[in-house]
């Protein structure tokens, strides 16, 4: 077995000088099956979107904070959409809304932080040479891709894009004389998340067949990085819940085009009733919300992974707890299968049934807790180095803080009577799932642009992001808390006429500058981004000097990682400041046989197998030498 | 081709599954997450009211036998396969693909049983839940005759033999797991229409 193990990682990396040879512009760049480059792409359309979504909510942010403002400035972007008066219309209002939360769930936050980091650390960090299909991989992000192409044309038809909510509950989404929004634009919406869905388990197949087939020597599952084990269980979490929001979006289709009455029943429209009979729309809301909720933890738990392996990294110090966080982790991907009602307290649904998720949603505060504990010990008299990628991680430990907070309140059926689907939700999930997975993502960005481009962000515009951004988000979302406790409904176009709304008016207006501020504050990061990609200071080859696998590839590794054979495990990612050793770090490559001055008396134990195991492992490389 | 399955066959790997077949169950795990919705949906619709009743055709009886036996003929040709008996090989796909055709033949008869009962794809969902479920059941099993039908001429291009058995286990696995598919989807409509 050894024998082959040896050969084949030789072969392989002929096979990768001979590829390069016949690596082209198209092959290397555009139909490349190179889990780098894949990430990369993901990672540069993921940040197109970013900006698409920013800028929708700051249309609508406009017309909250400035209810019928003048905006016949932006008429040569919208066009119609802005009235004789200069008014924004309200049915786009609508349809901003929902694309801006489409966008920000599934195109950024779960492509862009999932295909990325999924796709650019797994081989990396377990010592692969690719995913276990390139072909796949490359699939999956060319269907992303053709979904996002649909989606973005959905934005410019004439009767604009979907306006039912990210939610598409029908009846509003099923009957196009509903609103204008659920005319083509729906069905563009429809066959976009089709794709996406498509995409979304090509990956997932990919990362899961890769984590547990392709780990290199050594590289057990108790000496696994968190981002991998957060990665793993993402795209299990994806492959269980996707294939479920395309059964209930498929029925809807069958609603919208062919006349059956899956969720339609007994519906009057001006005065004439619709021949739909029997239909059920608490039965999307089921089927959409098995989805839905999972997918919080589809857009959170890579976002979390990367952020332990940052604070540990930068802290200098081993990750607190590394078992509880995997069960942790393990716990959260369980639990995020049995709560998806406490999104429908009020559907109508079984008070009783409505307690049973109750109970079950205040469970996740258990896990979630654990993990910010152990965040807090691991940052607790570290050698903390302030790296932009650093600040990022703590930013999110502190959104996951107070986001999470609100959500105890949310969880319980009876506050939710007057919580529901205010601004208190907008403010809690935007908190704990947006800003703290956006933060997330830019750490992940920072952190590991070195090995991305070979180049260094520039860290001085990296902490002023940070510090924009961070204050910026704050001050968006924590006053939304005041206007949701006070009652007022998300989604509506104007409140103004409302007698008890509007005490609020000047709290909304600062909002909306926040909001502003905190968007232009990325064009700074975007900026960074792209001439550090050409013009930053070239990397050292393990600049956060991190013990994980990636850094021991070449600053540009090329189609196969490392030129020579796949560096074997010996011990655990997080040898940061080991009593004993030399240096505050022991990369994973390192042998427990040649650091006898920190191994622990255990350790001590292990040397004698692992000296056998190399032995072993030499002759059999010699035997192949002289076979040559 | 080969020599990259070989490649990765023979690393040592803390559990070493081939790549591909370990995707093709995990791909096996999303369809299931699909009925599953769709067969959960059907319960918790049913349980509201308002639930049409028919008699399911008679048809799928038989279509249920054919999927079967289909099954049966495949796995004989997967055991023929392993002996490296090629004429075996070839009768026993050949059958599970005839089979396949037929039990597809069947389902669209039993649709036509349904729509002479009065039973229509637009109107009680009663009846919409039935057409979906059997449609998209035989719109994933010409997926797997698709797949049959490709291994079926690499078995007589020689491609398939006791040392090259892995599209050959994966085109078995597939079907085989359809065909318990087809028989829980009937097993359920029997047991809640």
């Amino acid at each position: 077995m050894a024998t082959a193990t040896v050969a084949n990682h030789d072969s392989a990396a002929h096979d990768h000088h001979d590829h390069e040879h016949h690596d082209n512009f198209v092959t290397k760049y555009i139909f490349t099956q190179d889990h780098k480059m894949i990430g990369k792409q993901f990672l540069i359309t993921g940040m197109f979107w970013a900006i698409i979504g920013g800028f929708l909510s700051i249309l609508f942010r406009l017309q909250l904070g400035f209810p019928g403002m003048d905006m016949s400035f932006l008429r040569p972007i919208l066009g119609g959409w802005i009235d004789e008066a200069g008014a924004l219309d309200p049915t786009f209002y609508l349809a901003l809304v929902t694309m801006h939360g489409t966008i920000m769930v599934f195109f950024v936050l779960t492509a862009g932080l999932s295909g990325t980091f999924s796709n650019y650390l797994i081989p990396l960090q377990i010592g692969a040479r690719d995913m276990a299909s390139g072909f796949m991989n490359m699939l999956s992000y060319w269907f992303f891709f053709l979904s996002s192409v649909i989606m973005f044309i959905s934005l410019f038809i004439k009767t604009g894009p979907a306006g039912g909510g990210w939610v598409v509950y029908p009846p509003l989404s099923a009957l196009e004389q509903a609103i204008p929004g659920s005319g083509l634009g729906m069905t563009l919406w429809l066959v976009a998340m089709t794709c996406f869905i498509a995409s979304s388990l090509l990956g997932g197949i990919n990362y899961i067949t890769t984590v547990i087939n392709l780990r290199t020597k050594g590289m057990s599952f108790s000496r696994l990085p968190l981002t991998i084990w957060a990665f793993f269980l993402t795209a299990v979490i994806g492959l269980l819940s996707f294939p479920v929001l395309f059964a209930a979006a498929l029925l809807l289709v069958f609603d919208r085009s062919f006349g059956t009455s899956f969720y339609l029943s007994d519906i009057y429209i001006a005065g004439e009733a619709l021949p739909n009979t029997g239909g059920s729309p608490v039965l999307f809301q089921h089927l959409f919300w098995f989805l839905g909720h999972p997918e919080v933890y589809i857009v959170l738990l890579p976002a979390l992974g990367i952020t332990s392996e940052i604070i540990a990294t930068n802290s200098r110090k081993p990750i607190f707890g590394y078992k509880a966080m995997i069960i942790s982790m393990l716990g959260i991907t369980i639990l995020s299968f049995i709560v998806w009602a406490h999104h429908m307290f009020v559907s109508g649904m079984n008070p009783f049934l409505g307690s049973i998720f109750m109970f079950l949603t205040l469970i996740i505060a258990v896990p979630s807790a654990v993990k910010v504990f152990n965040y807090l010990t691991t940052l607790w008299r570290g050698n903390l180095i302030f790296t932009p990628g650093m600040l990022f991680s703590i930013g999110l430990v502190s959104f996951f803080i107070s986001g999470g907070l609100t959500g105890i309140f949310l969880g319980n059926s009876a506050i939710d009577i007057q919580l529901h689907d205010t601004y208190f939700v907008v403010a809690h999930f935007h908190l704990v799932m947006g800003s703290a997975s956006f933060f997330g993502l830019m750490a992940g960005v920072y952190h590991w642009f070195p090995k991305m481009f070979g180049r260094m962000m520039d860290a001085k515009l990296g902490y002023i992001h940070f510090w924009l951004t961070f204050a910026g988000v704050y001050l968006v979302f924590f006053p939304m808390h005041y206007i949701g406790i006070a009652g007022f409904p998300r989604r509506y176009y104007s409140w103004t006429n409302f007698e008890f709304a509007n005490m609020y008016t000047d709290l909304n207006m600062f909002v909306s500058v926040a909001a502003i501020i905190t968007f232009a504050a990325q064009f700074i990061f975007i900026f960074n981004f792209f001439y550090s990609m050409f013009r930053g200071r070239i990397a050292s080859l393990n600049p956060w000097r991190s013990n994980t696998l990636e850094w021991t590839t070449p600053l540009h590794p090329g189609h196969g990682n490392w030129p020579g054979e796949i560096p074997t495990v010996y011990r655990w990612p997080y040898d940061y400041s080991k009593p004993g050793a030399e240096e505050d770090f022991i990369p994973q490559t390192v042998p427990l046989s040649a650091t006898p001055e920190s191994n622990l008396p255990h350790e001590q134990e292990l040397v004698k197998l692992e000296l056998e195991i190399m032995k072993e492992d030499e002759e059999v490389l010699v035997a192949n030498e002289s076979k040559h | 081709m080969e020599s990259e399955l070989k490649y990765v066959d023979l690393v040592e790997q803390p559990i070493s599954m081939h790549p591909k077949k370990f995707a093709l169950w995990l791909f096996i795990v999303t369809v299931v997450m699909v009925f599953a919705a769709w067969t959960s949906a059907f319960i918790v619709r049913q349980a509201e009211g308002n639930w049409l009743d028919y008699d399911l055709p008679q048809i799928f009886w038989f279509t249920s036998g054919i999927v079967i036996l289909s099954s049966v003929a495949l796995h004989w040709a997967y055991l023929s396969a392993k002996k490296d008996n090629f004429s075996q090989l070839r009768i026993g796909m050949s059958l599970a693909v005839i089979l396949g055709i037929c039990f597809l033949v069947g389902q669209w008869f039993s649709w036509i049983a349904l729509v002479d009962s009065e039973v229509f794809f637009v109107g009680n969902p009663a009846g919409s839940f039935l057409y979906v479920l059997t449609g998209m059941h035989a719109l994933h099993l010409i997926s797997g005759l698709i797949f049959l039908i490709i291994v079926l001429i690499s078995t007589f291009r020689y491609k398939v033999h006791s040392k090259s058995m892995d599209t050959m286990e994966m085109a078995t696995t597939y079907w085989h797991f359809l065909g318990g598919l087809w028989l829980y989807l009937f097993m359920f409509l029997l047991l809640n229409h």
